[in-house]
């Protein structure tokens, strides 16, 4: 038996589209669900004679995001023409950023498994033109819309610095929810908004010697599962491959596979049998960027905490689980919401049970976010402290946010008050009580007492009683208390 | 310095550049780019070490347009040119391949 | 009455003084391109109803008080790489002979807001490559001084309907000498403005960085006149100028303005390459400026030799990357012959694009590609830096720079056409002032034993498009050239 082990090493490429209201050169809506071809202009249609003029939202969205992934972002920066053919690209050469990207040497932090998190280094960010979309279902030939043509597209490379599917889907996560905070981008990828296009290969250890596989990438990813999928299986496929050809990585040996979502399997893609070539050169109708520092600081004023960032904050300063700040952190308006809930003094365990409950619960039925929902952020955090208090119970509470929602004028104490809703708490006024249920229920008294099987359930008899008497007012677990001192 | 362009670089360059070529066309260019790339090694009488490419002669830089929507061409004008269309869409011959390159 | 005397601007003042109408200038021009036009071919279309309509509009409006643009009435015609809305804009290209642009170029909007009279859309070489018309793919011009010889190129259509009075003025575009060589062949006046001055959005791209839209011209007037209304910023060509940057002024007005101490440079050594004709009307042209006062300056220009190298592949380059958007996917001509898409690519560009065009697009995608990028594209991008270089230091010497326009007079149809490369040297003059981005003008300096014009052009820094029309207007009001006609008009 020969010595084997396996490292697999993955880089990605990452498309992001950025959520401008118009096209990155053109006027033309960046939108989409519009009917096919009606959102083009001479322009991202490639006529003869047009020019492109840059979008500055396109320009500052994609410093933004260079900042947010710790880049050096350049002083100077220019666009430059790849060429290639393909139906979906009117003018035949995308216009793209080749020797001075916008960013580059930056990083992202992951969350882990673990609770730990890891930095995979950014190589470069750069902007770019999106090309519209080839359909393949209507029949022996195929269509072309140029709708998503000219869409504005941060190009993201990352180094190799994820050694498993897991982490890909972190990172793919994280990106998302990053770029969502900063208001970038819609991220969603089934929608194409976000495209991931890993580079997979492993390093294998063989009897002492250390071999790579030629490098794989991997096209047609719509979710993240996919993503974590294909890595995994890749991962697999290439340690079976090398065992069984002894293939190593050379010059030229990268191929392209596709992901088969039905089958979960990646295949070979076919591709155009020449070399790539893209014959970069300086884009002869734009002018270059300089971005001073006055600009660049202006633009970094409109970052905002990251989600990490804020996750983690959440766990170190308000002592919340991981589980849970990453549930806050998922949404940057519900983060700052329940921000603003502990700033206005609220209990920030209960102020997350709340937002991650009651609020997400009735911002997903009213189909708007948490901050939407016309509750403020001092109502929740005068709720939560009732809750502390022992004024009201959970259930109480729930009832409460429901009433919160239609009356956004109303505390949530007057509430509380208004239905009943104060839990009676009072030591003295509920042993009056507990003495006269003890009184009327000796047989349930003589359970408790004696002990056994029987005692629990008499006690939780007594203690309903004394609810049934104050009507549910009656705090339980001062109750109980007050039961435990009086039968033991 | 490079190579003399030959027959076979000829092809390359028509396959890259979407153009089918005749044989006589072929070599027809061969020669006629031979001579003109003769020419321009001209260029190298001149020592440009320490100079800067030059890709613009304009003194100019950050021109941008702001971040609003102004109205498209509509589907009908669109493909008012579209050598063949299929509804709403251009039409093309089936794609086998993947050459998208975004 | 119309006649061959009469300049754009004469025309323009007497239609609204009243003298003539709008109408008599349209009728009497299609008059002349229903007579000369089957032997001349300058157009690729024209627009006999849709101009007439134009001119009876801007009569009612004269007549009604109403106010007019810069050119009311005047009838012009546009080169046909600049889109149109109304017919076909063609690039004298089969590929793109059916192809109707659904906007117009911003020059075109411009002559429209002046209420020019849009007469027709001129011939040129295919897509603006060549030097003299004969690489249409469409139609022939002939030069008509001389039905035997070329109009020059590429905007070869432009300066014959200019010569020949198919029009009073015209645009023309010039991205390797395209508007000065013909207009120096047809002996009309010819003015490429600086890099930027006029937007070039709607002008189908040749080389990016150096294509200038400009006009053609009977008389240095008549330029600064187009200049006028062509001229300017254009926030959907990001090239183009910002007026707070470089001011657009009224070049009529500042036409005649006198010129004190004026320093003419010219460069010995490099203007020798000239024929013998050439070179003594250039003689007799700097003894004009002379006799009024210049200076002559003799300068060394020591990289204008190697202009045409850096331009076949800076030019090339660009136009192999502009050029492959006629696929015969989304508009253009599309093969019926090809079976897969690739094919739709390779075949339809096969079969539409002439040699001249194949021709570029193979250097070009050649310089570009790896391995060569180095030695062919960015070498010619150092050299146009050192070129630049030269007009900068020249500039600190002198006011402007004079050369002939071209080393030859107009030769005869078919001569170069099979050796490329000759056709190249021919634009030796011209070539430098698109690399470096400044203003050119030629203007007619005499003719050759064979009675073909010869063209003095003129060199200024960039921006200085006024002081250039004025140092041409000083050699004209010395001069008759410009009034001779050719005898098939007379
Ligand atoms: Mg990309
Ligand atoms: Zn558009």
């Amino acid at each position: 038996m020969s010595e084997l082990q396996h490292k697999v090493i993955v880089g990605l490429e990452i498309h992001v589209q950025l959520c401008t209201k118009s096209k990155m050169f053109c006027g033309c809506a960046a939108e989409f669900g519009a009917e096919p071809n009606s959102r083009v202009c001479p322009v991202c249609l490639g006529m003869p004679g047009v020019l492109p003029v840059m979008n500055k939202q396109a320009f500052e969205y994609a410093v933004l995001v260079g900042l947010a992934l710790n880049c050096r972002i350049a002083a100077f920066t220019k666009w430059d023409r790849k060429s290639y053919y393909y139906p979906d690209l009117p003018k035949n050469y995308q216009i793209s950023q080749y020797d001075l990207p916008l960013s580059t040497n930056g990083y992202i932090e992951i969350p882990l498994e673990s609770g730990r998190t890891k930095k995979v280094r950014i190589t470069r960010a750069h902007l770019e033109e999106d090309a519209g979309k080839n359909l393949h279902t209507a029949g022996d030939f195929s269509q072309v819309d140029l709708n998503r043509t000219g869409t504005p597209l941060l190009e993201i490379v990352t180094e190799p610095d994820m050694s498993s599917g897991a982490e890909v889907r972190a990172l793919a996560a994280e990106l998302q929810r990053m770029v969502r905070f900063l208001g970038v981008s819609e991220a969603d990828m089934q929608k194409g908004h976000m495209r991931f296009e890993p580079n997979i290969n492993l390093v294998i250890t063989k009897d002492g010697r250390q071999y790579k596989t030629p490098i794989v990438e991997i096209k047609n990813l719509n979710s993240f599962r996919a993503l974590e999928r294909s890595v995994d299986y890749e991962e697999q496929r290439q340690l079976d491959e090398f065992l069984e050809t002894g293939e190593v990585m050379e010059m030229g040996n990268k191929t392209t596979r596709g992901w088969d979502d039905e089958r979960e399997v990646t295949v070979l893609q076919r591709e155009k049998e020449e070399a790539h070539d893209y014959r970069y050169f300086p884009e002869p109708d734009l002018v270059p960027v300089e971005l001073t520092d006055a600009w660049l600081e202006e633009i970094r004023g409109r970052l905002c905490e990251l989600p990490i960032k804020k996750q983690i904050r959440f766990v170190e300063q308000y002592k919340l689980s991981d589980y849970d700040a990453g549930v806050l952190t998922a949404d940057r308006s519900t983060a700052e919401f329940f921000d603003e809930v502990v700033k206005a003094g609220g209990d920030p365990k209960r102020a997350c049970n709340w937002v991650t409950q009651d609020g997400l619960r009735l911002a997903k039925e009213r189909g708007c976010r948490v901050d939407e929902l016309g509750i403020s952020p001092q109502q929740v955090a005068e709720l939560t402290n009732m809750i502390v208090m022992g004024d009201v119970s959970a259930t109480a509470a729930t009832a409460i946010s429901d009433i919160m929602v239609t009356s956004p004028d109303l505390s949530a104490r007057r509430i509380a008050e208004e239905h009943n809703l104060i839990q009676k708490s009072d030591a003295d006024e509920l042993e009056a009580i507990v003495d006269q249920v003890i009184a009327a229920n000796p047989n349930a008294v003589e359970d408790v007492t004696s002990g056994g099987k029987k005692s629990k359930k008499a006690r939780g008899f007594l203690l309903g009683q004394v609810m049934q008497k104050t009507r549910g007012q009656a705090n339980p677990k001062v109750v109980s208390e007050i039961l435990a001192k009086k039968l033991g | 310095m490079a190579k003399k362009i030959d027959q076979a670089q000829v092809r390359k360059v028509a396959k890259l550049s979407r153009l089918e070529l005749t044989e006589a066309e072929v070599e027809e260019f061969t020669g006629q780019l031979r001579a003109i790339l003769d020419y321009v090694e001209k260029m190298n009488e001149l020592d440009t070490t320490n100079v800067e490419p030059l890709a613009h002669c304009l003194p100019l830089s950050n021109v941008f347009r702001q971040d609003r929507v102004k109205e498209s061409l509509g589907t009908e004008k669109t493909l008012g040119n579209a050598p063949q269309r299929d509804g709403e869409f251009f039409k093309v011959p089936k794609i086998l391949d993947d050459s998208s390159g975004a | 009455m119309v006649t061959e005397e009469l300049s754009a601007r004469q025309l323009r003042d007497r239609i609204a003084a009243g003298q003539i109408t709008s109408v008599e200038a349209a009728e009497a021009v299609f008059k002349r391109i229903e007579e000369l036009e089957p032997v001349i071919g300058a157009y690729i279309s024209t627009y006999h109803d849709r101009a007439l309509e134009t001119a009876a509009d801007v009569d009612r409006r004269l007549i009604a008080g109403e106010p007019v643009g810069r050119l009311a009435g005047v009838p012009v015609a546009v080169k046909d790489n600049m889109c149109t809305t109304f017919g076909a804009t063609t690039c004298a290209s089969k590929i793109l002979e059916n192809f109707h642009a659904p906007y117009n170029a911003t020059v075109v909007e411009k002559l429209l807001a002046a209420d020019a009279v849009i007469v027709g859309k001129t011939n040129m070489d295919e897509f603006a490559m060549g030097s003299s018309t004969e690489n249409s793919g469409l139609k022939q011009t002939v030069n008509p001084w001389d039905t035997t010889r070329v109009p020059g190129g590429s905007s070869g259509g432009s300066a014959a309907a200019v010569a020949a009075r198919l029009c009073f003025a015209a645009l023309g575009s010039d991205t390797g000498g395209s508007i000065r060589q013909p207009a120096g062949f047809c002996g009309v006046v010819g003015l490429k403005p600086t890099y930027g001055r006029v937007s070039r959005f709607g002008l189908v791209a040749y080389g990016s960085s150096l294509d200038q839209i400009g006009p053609v011209t009977r008389t240095v007037a008549d330029s600064a006149l187009m200049m006028n209304v062509i001229a300017g910023h254009d926030p959907a060509d990001s090239t183009s100028v910002d007026e707070a940057a470089a001011p657009v002024c009224d070049y009529l007005e500042k036409l005649n303005e006198p010129l004190k101490k004026l320093k003419i440079a010219i460069v010995p050594e490099f203007g020798a390459g000239a024929d013998e004709q050439v070179q003594k009307a250039m003689t007799e042209a700097i003894d004009v400026y002379k006799k009024l006062g210049a200076q002559i300056v003799e300068i060394d220009m020591p990289h204008l030799d190697y202009a045409i190298a850096a331009y076949y592949i800076i030019a090339t380059a660009e136009a192999s990357s502009n050029l492959a958007r006629y696929d015969g996917v989304h508009y253009g001509h599309r093969s019926e012959k090809a079976t897969d898409y690739v094919e739709v690519y390779s075949k339809s560009r096969a079969e539409a694009f002439g040699k001249e065009v194949k021709r570029r697009i193979m250097l070009g995608t050649y310089a570009l590609s790896s391995g060569y990028y180095d030695a062919y594209y960015l070498k010619a991008l150092k050299v146009r830096n050192l070129i630049r270089g030269d007009f900068t230091s020249a500039f600190e010497k002198c006011d402007c720079i004079m050369m002939p326009v071209s080393p030859t007079v107009a030769f005869k149809i078919g001569e170069k056409i099979d050796d490329p490369l000759q056709m190249y040297l021919s634009d030796i003059y011209t070539i430098a002032a698109n690399l470096a981005g400044v203003p050119g003008i030629s203007v007619p300096c005499g003719f050759d034993q064979n009675n073909l014009p010869i063209g003095l052009q003129i060199l200024a820094p960039a921006f200085a498009e006024d002081k250039l029309l004025a140092i041409a207007r000083m050699f004209e009001k010395e001069t008759d050239w410009h009034t001779k006609m050719p005898a098939i008009i007379t």
